[in-house]
């Protein structure tokens, strides 16, 4: 599939930058950087990333700028992103904002 | 956050307004047919662009030159788009886009319907809809039944794998495994060679035989034939193994998809002992059907026959002034979605005015609706998912992946609970529970527990902000 | 849950038991409930003394091997909080009270309160700590005594709705029809909950159950961010109240499997099923009142039953001196889960035929004068 698309731009993930092209979702971001997992179950810790691709199946739940439980395969990568893998409720270190 | 603000509706009874919850084929028909004749049209849809799954497209920015490798029916898709803009610009339609609804409610007082939806990248601000009448276009989401190592990253869905590919322009690595039964399987595969991966092998549970036993039906569908013959000649001419009634029974890999393992069927869906041999691969894509969204429906009170949305000749439900129209009344593929939203919009736009409708203004869609749904019912029954898929699920296996519930808690609760409804599992196990709401276990927890599979009541349509609901539908403007 | 109950006290005292039920274990009320076992919300009286001899019973029941976790049993306590001084005095006035009654109900100063929770909203002048209110998971309870009781001897029958109480020529019941055959037994207990009325009915006698709805929320999974069950003062005043339009009252509470659960509304709307928007958005304002933070978490889903209402407020419990050989154990309103293990001791003993217990007398199922018809 060849494309055009507009400059690309960086987000972070876990801290280290991942290029993103305009457009693309956390997920698509992810992706094309080689991750396909960025969030472990509460019960039993499993790592998981896509599934279901169209927001329906919760699976993909992302950490993004201190928002936990953002759907990656929905939210759209901005410039500057710090996505972060999510353990657990994804509440574990962030409560309203304030660090705990 | 403090007030909510309402978009579409502005008052002044001279023009009915109709809300029309998504932008797919069903929608974008049903919107166009209620303008053109007259309603006032809020088209709400949750993606950044019209389309829906099927017209799925990529994100502007991406700046993607030529979509249309990626569909079939393109011109369709350029009818319905250049269709949309033009009665958007002559102020007819309101295109509402990122919009997710999570609650219709119908006005006991006033009558007419607050549609209540999230928008903004987070789905935290809300945003409210009044309209007379309502066409829920909900589409459908994919059915996945369990097998050992399918919460793996790297096993996805079918029609996952297809919007990351339409939507981003994306491939999760470089070799893929397609399988599951049904349809979509053939264009999935093919979109995925296209695009670059190496497609091990595309596994599909039903025989060809039972295809072929349908292809009465195939054969007054000469252009479904012609689109399944044109996947079938792309797979072959790169190379793709066509593996007709087998399956795969494991996924296999430490911490994500290393290979899978697939097995030969016999002719009641049984494995074939000895017959598994293993593929190795990192990208599973996998579907078993597709379901029905029908949780707006059920909450309205809307009669539901199965697991889709009961509608009449006119496509209305037993609501008064709610219609439906396309998979949420049932799985049938795009061209009966625009059939069914056509009819829709034409039936909401007479009986807004007030008119009686004649059903002879939409005598061609009502012939493509009837032809469509045969053909539909032939595909189901030669792509139904095989029987005997639970024998493949071990104990260990989660079945319930938002809340980790494994195989054997649901077999205890129907074993020693005694458990025969899939809500009793839920109760006793918490499958279903977690934030997909058994959108995805549902079949599988049915399947396990030997009940119907009937969709779980879902009052919100997807998770909702508490204080976004403490607040939902308070300042509503006088009408 | 209070069929489940009866039938394994009945077992554990040496009784033949057969528990029937129309659908599954836990199919009705008991599975939308929360689970609460609960003195905090009780004044003193006949339901008190019940609630606190129900409260010993659950803690002997959970000190049973594995039997805490296989019910989620959570001591977690209950704090009922104050939003004025005058609410505060009130409050006070009625722990003291229930503490004359044997409530372990200590008051505790806005600065105890936010030790005790410390995500409640600011400005809260202070409010009453109940040690003794404890949760269970509502259905995994049922299962669980429904367990104990067939290992006491038990015999479940489900998906068996009754459709006659089978009578002697004296009148006196010698068992139930069901869906699934007969079963004969010198006496049938009507554990009913809110279809009580119903299966009375089939018995030949009146019994005033009427359906009660409760709408709950349900967050998202959220690490314990509320310790408690809390709840504000009001709550005590909803409950009692006779009225049939909305009530709704702020109870929150976080659970052993994550998710805040959200209640409490009461209405008298029949058997209605239909979604409620504006209930369930009182539900949500109440709660972000007592929590902000909640104002951020998202709602996943929402579910209703129907509480077993008496007109007095009170179960009904015992013998019916209307038709020898039927006994109730029904109309324990939002409070069914908690009340289930003394209601089970109590018709094991009226079982035993022991003469007439005096602590079933405020329960008396006979005790509603006959409509006039």
């Amino acid at each position: 599939m060849r494309a055009e698309p507009g400059p690309a731009y960086t987000v972070t993930f876990d801290g280290a930058q991942v290029a993103v092209l305009p457009g693309q979702t956390v997920a698509a971001a992810l992706w094309s950087a080689g991750v396909t997992a960025w969030r472990t179950t509460r019960g039993t810790g499993e790592p998981r990333g896509v599934f279901c691709g169209i927001g329906v199946c919760f699976d993909c739940l992302v950490t993004v700028n201190g928002r936990p439980n953002q759907r990656a395969c929905l939210v759209r990568a901005e410039p500057g992103d710090d996505i972060r893998t999510q353990h657990g409720t994804g509440h574990e270190h962030v409560v309203g904002g304030e660090e705990r | 956050m403090s007030r909510s603000p309402h978009e579409g509706a502005d008052g002044g009874t001279a023009c009915p307004s109709l809300a029309v919850i998504g932008a797919g084929p069903a929608g974008l028909a049903a919107a166009l047919a209620a303008a053109v004749r007259g309603s006032r049209v809020t088209l709400i849809d949750a993606g950044a662009q019209a389309g829906g799954q099927f017209y799925r497209q990529p994100a502007e920015e991406l700046g993607a030159r030529r979509p249309q490798a990626l569909h079939h029916q393109w011109r369709t898709w350029e009818r319905l788009r250049d269709g949309l803009a033009a009665q958007i610009a002559a102020g007819r339609v309101t295109h509402l886009t990122d919009h997710h609804v999570w609650c219709v409610e119908r006005l006991e007082e006033t009558s007419g319907f607050l549609v209540h939806a999230l928008h903004g990248p987070a789905q935290e601000e809300p945003s409210v809809v009044r309209a007379d009448a309502v066409v829920l276009a909900t589409g459908a989401y994919e059915k996945v039944l369990p097998f050992p190592g399918w919460t793996l990253p790297g096993v996805i869905t079918a029609g996952g794998a297809q919007a990351m590919l339409k939507g981003g322009l994306v491939l999760q690595g470089r070799t893929a495994v397609v399988a599951g039964t049904g349809p979509l399987l053939l264009p999935v595969a093919a979109g995925l060679a296209a695009a670059g991966a190496e497609v091990a092998a595309l596994v599909e549970s039903a025989g060809a035989q039972g295809v072929a036993r349908h292809a009465r039906t195939f054969a007054v569908h000469p252009d479904k034939l012609v689109e399944g013959a044109g996947y079938v000649a792309e797979l072959m001419r790169r190379r793709v193994r066509l593996k007709a009634r087998h399956a795969v029974v494991e996924a296999q890999g430490d911490g994500a998809l290393e290979a899978v393992s697939v097995a030969a069927l016999d002719r009641d869906g049984r494995v074939v002992p000895g017959s598994e041999h293993v593929i190795a691969c990192d990208t599973l894509a996998v579907g078993h059907g597709l379901l029905p969204h029908t949780d707006l429906a059920e909450t309205l009170g809307c009669r539901l026959e199965g697991t889709a949305v009961a509608a009449d000749d006119e496509q209305r439900t037993d609501v008064h002034g709610v219609w439906a129209a396309g998979e949420a009344t049932g799985v049938g593929g795009a061209a009966l979605s625009l059939a069914e939203g056509h009819i829709a919009g034409c039936s909401a736009a007479a009986r807004l005015a007030g008119r009686e409708p004649d059903p002879r203004a939409w005598e061609a869609a009502a012939k493509s609706r009837a032809k469509t749904r045969k053909f539909s019912t032939s595909l189901d029954a030669a792509f139904a998912p095989r029987a005997h898929w639970a024998e493949q699920v071990t104990d260990d296996t989660v079945v319930c992946r938002c809340e980790d519930v494994p195989a054997s808690a649901i077999r205890e609760a129907v074993g020693e609970l005694g458990a025969t409804d899939a809500r009793t599992v839920k109760l006793l196990t918490r499958a279903g529970m977690g934030w997909c709401q058994g959108r995805m276990c549902g079949p599988a927890v049915a399947g396990l527990t030997g009940c119907e599979p009937v969709p779980s009541r879902r009052p919100f349509a997807r998770p909702v902000p508490l204080g976004v609901l403490a607040r939902a539908g308070e300042d509503l403007p006088d009408e | 849950m209070v069929g489940a109950a009866c039938a394994l006290y009945a077992a554990r005292a040496g009784h033949s038991v057969a528990l029937v039920d129309r659908g599954a274990v836990a199919g009705g009320t008991t599975g939308a409930g929360e689970g609460n076992l609960l003195v905090s919300d009780k004044e003193p009286g006949p339901e008190l003394e019940l609630a606190l001899l129900s409260s010993r019973l659950w803690s002997e029941l959970t000190a049973e091997p594995g039997a805490a976790e296989a019910v989620e049993f959570e001591a977690k306590g209950g704090v009922v909080v104050a939003s004025s001084a005058e609410g505060l005095a009130a409050l006070e006035k009625f722990a003291v009270e229930q503490r004359h009654a044997g409530v372990d109900a200590r008051a505790v100063t806005a600065d105890e309160l936010y030790d005790l929770e410390p995500e409640l909203a600011p400005g809260m002048p202070g409010g009453v700590h109940y040690p003794q209110d404890a949760q269970v998971m509502p259905t995994l309870a049922a299962a669980h005594l429904v367990r104990l009781a067939r290992a006491a001897g038990a015999r479940l029958l489900t998906g068996a709705p009754v459709t006659e109480v089978l009578r002697s020529a004296d009148g006196s019941v010698r068992g139930v029809r069901t869906g699934r055959g007969e079963i004969h037994a010198p006496a049938v207990v009507n554990a009913a909950g809110t279809w009580g009325g119903e299966l009375a009915a089939l018995a030949g006698v009146r019994l005033p159950v009427l359906p009660r709805r409760g709408f709950v929320l349900v967050t998202e999974p959220l690490p314990r961010l509320v310790r408690h069950k809390v709840y504000a003062a009001d709550y005590v005043a909803d409950v009692a109240s006779d009225s049939a339009a909305l009530q709704t009252s702020p109870v929150v509470e976080g659970t052993a499997a994550g998710p805040v659960l959200i209640g409490a509304s009461r209405e008298r709307v029949g058997f209605d099923r239909t979604f409620s928007l504006p209930v369930v958005r009182s539900l949500a304002a109440g709660a972000a009142r007592l929590f902000p933070f909640l104002e951020s978490v998202r709602v996943m889903r929402s579910y209703l039953g129907f509480r077993p209402y008496m007109p007095d407020h009170l179960p009904a419990i015992g013998p019916d001196a209307r038709v020898p050989g039927l006994f109730h154990a029904c109309g324990h309103e939002g409070a069914g889960i908690g009340l289930a293990t003394g209601t089970g001791h109590l018709i094991a003993g009226a079982l035993g035929g022991a003469g007439p217990d005096p602590a079933l007398a405020p329960f008396r199922p006979d005790r509603f004068p006959e409509e006039a018809s």
